[in-house]
This record gives C-alpha cells, sequence and structure tokens, in this order.
C-alpha cells in the first residue's frame, strides 16, 4: 500500500506556499515525526513532520516550487517492501489513500518571501495618476508604516503579545525588534486589559504607544480600558490629557476559526465618541491610515483583517504616504446605484460591480477608509447621484456600521432614494465552524449582485 | 515586612495598628503634616455640606479618615513624580497641591472646575501637577498607574508613580496583571492599597481570601508591607522605604496602609453594614489628625494656638472654595461638543 504526502495548511488562512528544501530523498525511510520538509509562507518558515512510516517511493514536487496549493500531493511513502511500481500509480489498485502532512513552525524565522494568494484579491488603492508605487502585501505595507513612523518619532513604541521575538502572531512586525531593540518593541505576557491599561497610561504620560492586540476578538478583555480610559480622559480632564495611542490587529472573520475568533467590531468601537477607527482595505490605504493614526494625538483603532494581510497593491513610493482619516474614497465611479463598504467587504463590492457593468449596470463604490469620523457627506453626495443605496459589510446586520448608513441616508436624502436602501451583511448568528455553515454566514460578490438588482428592481 | 504583619488577622473590628517604624518629623514636617490632613478634613466636611444642600450631584466618595495615607506618601515623593487613584480622589488632589476653588468648583460642575464641570467628582485631573485622576472604574487606574511608571522607565528618569487603589479594588483581575508586567519590566511603581475595611458595604472578610493585602504580590516576588494608616509618620517612613527601592530601579512595592473611612462608601451610603460605635472608637483612638495634635501638643513642640491659627487659615480657605464653587457659572453649552478630540 502506498500513501500521498499531501501539501499541508499551516494556518487557517493559507492557500498555497513554496516547498523551500525537501530533508530527504527518494529511498528514505521515514516514521512518524520526522522532519521531512520545509515549507514557506509569506508569514514564515515550517517544518513538515510526517505522520506515516514507510520508504519515500517518490519526490512529486521538487524543492524551491513556488505557489504549491494546500492538499497537492507532494511525495508518497511506501510501507516497508512494496515496490516503487505500485506507489508510482497514485490510486492504483484503490489501495492509495491521502495523508496531510503534519506542520510545525520552523525553528528560525526565515526573512518573508510576500506574494499574493488566490482568495486575497487585492483592491486597487488610491494612487496618483502617474505616481511612482511600489508592490506590496497589506503586512508589509503595515509593518513599514510602524517602522517610518517609530523612526520618526522616539515616543513611539509597539506592545502587544508575539511582536518582538516571534516576529509578531501575523508577522506584522517582522524584522521591527532588530531594528529597534526591546525597548521599543515589547513582547507582553496574554494580559490584554493589562497591557491596554499600561499602554494608556504611557499614552497620558506623554508616549505614542501602538498596542497590537493578536487578534480584535481578545481586545474584549480590554475594552473597558479602551473605552472608559482611552476614548474618555480627554473629555472628562476639560482637555487637558488625552491619549495619543494606536489599537491595532486583525480583525472580522478568518477561516474556520469559529465564533470566538471571528467577529467584526466595527460597529462597537464607531460607536464611541472619542475614538477614531479606521479600516482599511488595500495596502495602500492600510500604510496611509496607519502612518496617519500613529501621529494623531487621539485614540486610534486601526480594524485590519487577516484575510487581508497576503493582498498585493500598489503603495505610493513617496517620503511619507499618509491618508487622512476620516475621508472616505470612491473606489470606483458609476451612475446607477451606491455600494458602500470597508475592509474586506471591498472585495465582494468591487467584485459585484465588475460583474454588474458586464450586465450593463454602473455602480459607484465607495470605501469608508475610516468608520470614525464616518465620511457621510461623500455617501450622501454618491445617493443624491445614483438615488440608490447597498452596503456591504461582514458584520452582524443589527446596530451595523450598515445600518448607520441606511439610517443617515434615511434621515438627509430621503428624497433622492427611489428604492428602500439594501443592507448585505454577515449571518445573525455566532460563526459556525464547518465550511458550508461559514460560507453561509458571510457576505459574497453574488449577494451584493442580488442586493443591487433589488434596489434596481432587476430580477 | 514588619511586625505589623501579624496584626492584619482576620475580623478584627478596629484599626490593625502595624508597630512598624515612624518618621521623626521635624516642627515643620509636623506642621506640614497638620496642614495638610486639616485641608482635606475641611474639605471633605464642606463638600459633604454641598451634597447635602444640593449644590453636588451624583457620587460623591469622601476621604474623611483616611488623610495620613496620602499626606505621607505625598512628604515621601518629589516633584514630578506622578499620583494616579481610583474615585476616592478628593483628598489625593489637595495633596498634590491642586488649588481647592478648582477642585471644588468642579464638584459642583462649574467652569472653573478642573475639567471645566466635565469631569465631576470621580474625574479630576492635572498634569502640571502630575496627577493622572481621578478614575470611577474600580481597578482600571492600577494598570494605568503601572503604564505612566512604563512611561519613566522608558525615557529613563527616576520619577515614581504613586498607584493608589482600595481593598475592593485589590481582587480585580487587572491589579494581577499589573502586579506581573510591573515586575516583570522592573516598572517604579508603588501599588499603595488602602484598605479601609470596607469594599462599598462588603467588609474585607466577607470579600476576600486573605486578608492581609500585602502578601498579594508574593506570588511576583514583590515586597509589600503592612502600614498604619493612620499614623502619618508611619505612612512617610514606609514611603521613603518604598520610594527608594523603586527609584533605584528595584521595580514595583506594595503598600498596604491600613485606614478607616468615617463616612459612607459614598454621600447615599447610609453605612448599616458597621455599627456607630465601631466608627467611633476608630475616630476616639486612631484619628490621625488628632494623634499629630496630641503628640505636639503635649510633646510641648507646638503650641495649641498655633495650630488655631492653621484652623482659622484653613477655614478660610474651604469657605472661599465653597463660596467659588457655588457661585462660579456652568460650562458654556457650547462645551458639551468641545474636548472629544485634540
Amino acid at each position: 500500500m502506498s500513501t500521498q504526502i499531501l501539501m499541508p495548511a499551516l494556518s487557517p488562512t493559507m492557500e498555497e506556499g513554496k516547498l523551500a528544501k525537501w530533508l530527504i530523498k527518494e529511498g528514505s525511510r521515514i516514521k512518524p515525526g520526522d522532519v521531512i520538509a520545509e515549507i514557506e509562507t509569506d508569514k514564515a518558515t515550517m517544518e513538515v513532520e510526517s505522520v506515516e512510516e514507510g520508504v519515500i517511493s517518490r519526490i512529486l514536487i521538487a524543492e524551491g516550487t513556488e505557489n504549491v496549493k494546500v492538499n497537492t500531493p507532494i511525495a508518497v511513502v511506501s510501507a516497508d517492501g512494496e515496490d516503487k511500481g505500485e506507489a508510482s500509480r497514485p490510486n492504483g489498485g484503490g489501495a492509495a489513500h491521502t495523508t496531510a502532512a503534519a506542520a510545525r513552525p520552523a525553528a528560525k524565522q526565515e526573512p518573508a518571501q510576500p506574494r499574493p494568494m488566490p482568495r486575497q484579491e487585492p483592491v486597487a488603492a488610491e494612487v496618483s495618476p502617474g505616481g511612482e508605487t511600489i508592490t506590496q502585501t497589506m503586512r508589509e505595507a503595515l509593518r513599514d508604516a510602524i517602522a517610518e513612523e517609530m523612526r520618526r518619532d522616539p515616543d513611539v513604541f509597539l506592545m502587544g503579545e508575539e511582536v518582538a521575538q516571534y516576529q509578531g502572531a501575523y508577522k506584522i512586525s517582522q524584522g521591527l525588534l532588530d531594528e529597534f531593540g526591546a525597548r521599543r518593541v515589547i513582547d507582553t505576557p496574554i494580559t490584554e486589559q493589562g497591557f491596554a491599561g499600561v499602554g494608556v497610561g504611557a499614552a497620558f504620560a506623554g508616549l505614542k504607544p501602538i498596542v497590537e492586540f493578536m487578534t480584535w476578538n481578545f481586545a474584549m478583555q480590554a475594552i473597558d480600558q479602551i473605552i472608559n480610559s482611552a476614548a474618555k480622559t480627554l473629555y472628562m480632564s476639560g482637555g487637558q490629557m488625552g491619549s495619543p495611542i494606536v489599537f491595532r490587529g486583525p480583525n472580522g472573520a478568518a477561516a474556520r476559526v469559529a465564533a470566538q475568533h471571528s467577529q467584526c467590531f466595527s460597529a462597537w468601537y464607531a460607536h464611541v465618541p472619542g475614538l477614531k477607527v479606521v479600516a482599511p482595505s488595500n495596502p495602500a490605504d492600510a500604510k496611509g491610515l496607519l502612518k496617519s493614526a500613529i501621529r494623531d494625538p487621539n485614540p486610534v483603532l486601526v480594524l485590519e483583517n487577516e484575510i487581508l494581510y497576503g493582498a498585493s497593491g500598489p503603495v505610493p513610493k513617496v517620503e511619507d504616504w499618509l491618508v487622512p482619516i476620516g475621508k472616505a474614497r470612491i473606489a470606483r465611479e458609476g451612475t446607477d446605484v451606491t455600494v458602500v463598504s470597508f475592509a474586506r467587504g471591498m472585495v465582494y463590492a468591487l467584485d459585484a460591480a465588475e460583474r454588474l457593468a458586464k450586465e450593463g449596470i454602473s455602480a459607484e463604490v465607495i470605501d469608508l477608509r475610516s468608520l470614525r469620523p464616518l465620511d457621510i457627506d461623500t455617501i450622501l453626495q454618491s445617493v443624491r447621484k445614483t438615488n440608490r443605496l447597498v452596503t456591504v459589510e461582514e458584520a452582524w446586520p443589527v446596530c451595523s456600521v450598515g445600518s448607520e448608513i441606511c439610517a443617515q441616508v434615511a434621515i438627509q436624502a430621503f428624497d433622492y432614494l427611489d428604492a428602500p436602501p439594501a443592507k448585505v451583511s454577515g449571518a445573525d448568528v455566532p460563526m459556525p465552524y464547518a465550511a458550508n455553515l461559514e460560507r453561509l454566514a458571510l457576505p459574497n460578490a453574488d449577494h451584493v449582485v442580488e442586493a443591487v438588482k433589488s434596489v434596481l428592481y432587476k430580477d | 515586612m514588619t511586625e505589623g504583619v501579624a496584626h492584619g488577622a482576620r475580623a478584627t473590628r478596629t484599626v490593625a495598628t502595624p508597630r512598624g517604624p515612624v518618621a521623626e518629623f521635624s516642627r515643620a514636617g509636623e506642621l506640614k503634616a497638620y496642614r495638610d490632613m486639616l485641608l482635606i478634613r475641611r474639605f471633605e466636611e464642606k463638600a459633604g455640606q454641598l451634597y447635602g444642600m444640593g449644590f453636588i450631584g451624583g457620587f460623591c466618595h469622601l476621604y474623611i479618615g483616611q488623610e495620613a495615607v496620602v499626606v505621607g506618601m505625598q512628604m515621601a515623593i518629589k516633584p514630578g513624580d506622578q499620583v494616579i487613584t481610583t474615585y476616592r480622589d478628593h483628598g489625593h488632589m489637595l495633596a498634590c497641591g491642586m488649588d481647592p476653588k478648582g477642585v471644588m468648583a468642579e464638584l459642583t460642575g462649574r467652569r472653573g472646575g478642573y475639567s471645566k464641570g466635565k469631569g465631576g467628582s470621580m474625574h479630576m485631573f492635572s498634569k502640571s501637577k502630575a496627577f493622572y485622576g481621578g478614575h470611577g472604574i474600580v481597578g482600571a487606574n492600577v494598570p494605568l498607574g503601572a503604564g505612566l511608571a512604563f512611561a519613566n522607565k522608558y525615557r529613563g528618569n527616576d520619577h515614581v508613580s504613586l498607584t493608589y487603589f482600595g481593598d475592593g479594588a485589590a481582587n480585580q483581575g487587572q491589579v494581577y496583571e499589573s502586579f506581573n508586567m510591573a515586575k516583570l519590566w522592573s516598572l517604579p511603581v508603588i501599588f499603595i492599597i488602602e484598605n479601609n475595611r470596607y469594599a462599598m458595604g462588603t467588609s474585607v472578610e466577607r470579600a476576600a481570601a486573605t486578608v492581609d493585602f500585602s502578601h498579594r504580590g508574593a506570588s511576583f516576588d514583590i515586597p509589600g508591607e503592612q502600614v498604619d494608616g493612620m499614623d502619618v509618620r508611619a505612612v512617610k517612613a514606609a514611603g521613603d522605604k518604598a520610594v527608594a527601592a523603586a527609584r533605584a530601579g528595584k521595580g514595583p512595592y506594595i503598600l498596604e496602609m491600613l485606614t478607616y473611612r468615617y463616612r459612607g462608601h459614598s454621600m447615599s451610603d447610609p453605612a448599616k453594614y458597621r455599627t456607630r460605635e465601631e466608627v467611633d472608637r476608630v475616630r476616639e483612638e486612631s484619628d490621625p489628625i488628632e494623634r499629630v495634635k496630641k503628640r505636639v501638643v503635649d510633646g510641648g513642640m507646638i503650641k495649641e494656638d498655633e495650630l488655631r491659627a492653621i484652623d482659622v487659615e484653613i477655614r478660610g480657605i474651604v469657605n472661599a472654595a465653597a463660596e467659588f464653587a457655588q457661585n462660579d457659572a456652568e460650562p458654556d453649552v457650547a462645551e458639551l461638543y468641545t474636548d472629544v478630540f485634540v
């Protein structure tokens, strides 16, 4: 009997990777736990452990091969004494079965080799026409933003779980410890409420902390410090003492991590006076908004998105790329309907707009970029032109950012509407684990196309 | 540990009095302690009065009985050291040298208050006096205080953060998160637990599995001491030792101040959870102001007339503050939308 070894997924969101190195040869004898290969993604290098016992009869993917999809057969292992002939027929005699190799982090962290992942469609950035750009992932753009601001201002420092020696749970802080040292890139214990409070206290004293939450799900432990201490103190002190602090980390649904690790907090924080909240959809905005956030004398929350971390896009190659907080961006001009979204919702919105264009429907797509302050003027201006509105977000539908936009448009532009607005959102349930249910719980471009047609009274 | 640890026993009905070291006060030191404590006492009595008259609204937590804690600690630090506390904060502000008029006007919600009338009793700040609030959420100021200490260490200065909280807050999880980080990073912070025996209406014995709070840093290897918080000299001595250690880079220190509040948790608390006799006994036996008075007069260091002159001066200051706080204008309505963002 022979068994195929498959390309393993090393994280919930990994879809492909580079088979960097084989540590065995055809003919090698392996047993469970043996390290047989190294695989690189844009986040990390991982070792692949065998879960099989036997002899490697064939290597199917040469080392150095890039973009190997998860679940691609990469080698064949035969039980002792079997000849290579049988093993060379992957489905031979119905005896073959497949096994995914187990993966574990490699001892050494190698520099990232960024490349886009298929599900991470890039969203076009607003870059000045003719201006020079470089192509970067959102991950790299965020790292550069932090590094540039830390070079610029010695009061800026980064703290959070795994930000220093581990180089970031999602590798946003890759290389920062090396450049800035342990004084300014600080690993914290797993103690969200505590280190969020330490960050706010340091901000009261005039420092400019960047506090990373491994994900925003864990920031619920710290929400009292974010709201009661960071957001309100300037007001409560009559303007004497503010909190120049940035809280950042991945927000929203990841992939297959279920209810407690997949949740969008946009509405929670957009609700709070005293906070600024941004949610970029592309690398250029991510860099420009994060740099603006670090310079802002107020508490700013940066809601990033894990699925978008690996998405590439053009980033302006200028000295100081700043995107103003509170200003939406018209990502695609159109005349028939206004589609408003942010963060990963923009992927669905733009995809839908492309498909609608082929059917002769011209959608104007607005990327909010900032959720507080909300650039309602840009939305109203667009709705006055198109007379129709669709909002798109991954969050739960009740009291959501989309709800607020629908309310504002109804209040301020009611006479311009030719149809009731439509909301596309996540399902009103905790995120399920099962793949099929998870798909049903999240919005997609089909939903946006449907919603647009409904407000245009088309079938 | 001082000998006082043994006195932290369960269910004592009076304030325990650990016999730790006491600071030797000069004549000027005794006068300053007396004056500063008396200012807090008279100010708080007046605040209670104004509350009863309807000039002060909402919650108003008086510091009467606990004056020696903040006054003694303040005598142990230098300008630029930070102070942060919870909502029983009027005494801390006055001890930090904040203007009684500005504090009282904040209590009455007037434009001359430290927060322009927008913060109230529990939320007042003075960056110039290094007073960082004034925080209404029990325990939340403790990581903030550790953060102030973090800033000192980051900047490489030798300032320390005095982070005050009560026996109630001492059971909050984030306090221990702060202890851990403070020790891990060797932050210059003194955690001052003002054990006034009641978290609102719940006695320490009913809320805490162990009632010696000076031991609460033991698992983080943070030194802790119980201090007679009704004796300003004992507070000063313990403060000197803890501040010196923190300033020298030895990291955090815990001081449990055994103290007592004479009034209810807030103005609306009838204090039915303890007897009148218990309160009276503390007042008679351990009042921090009377102790100074008796000591200096009986010892012949200061004449009673001199203290009476201070009483008169303090009454004048407090009456002027009350006068200002009652007559100052309310905030301009335009202030509703200011100070949300810088």
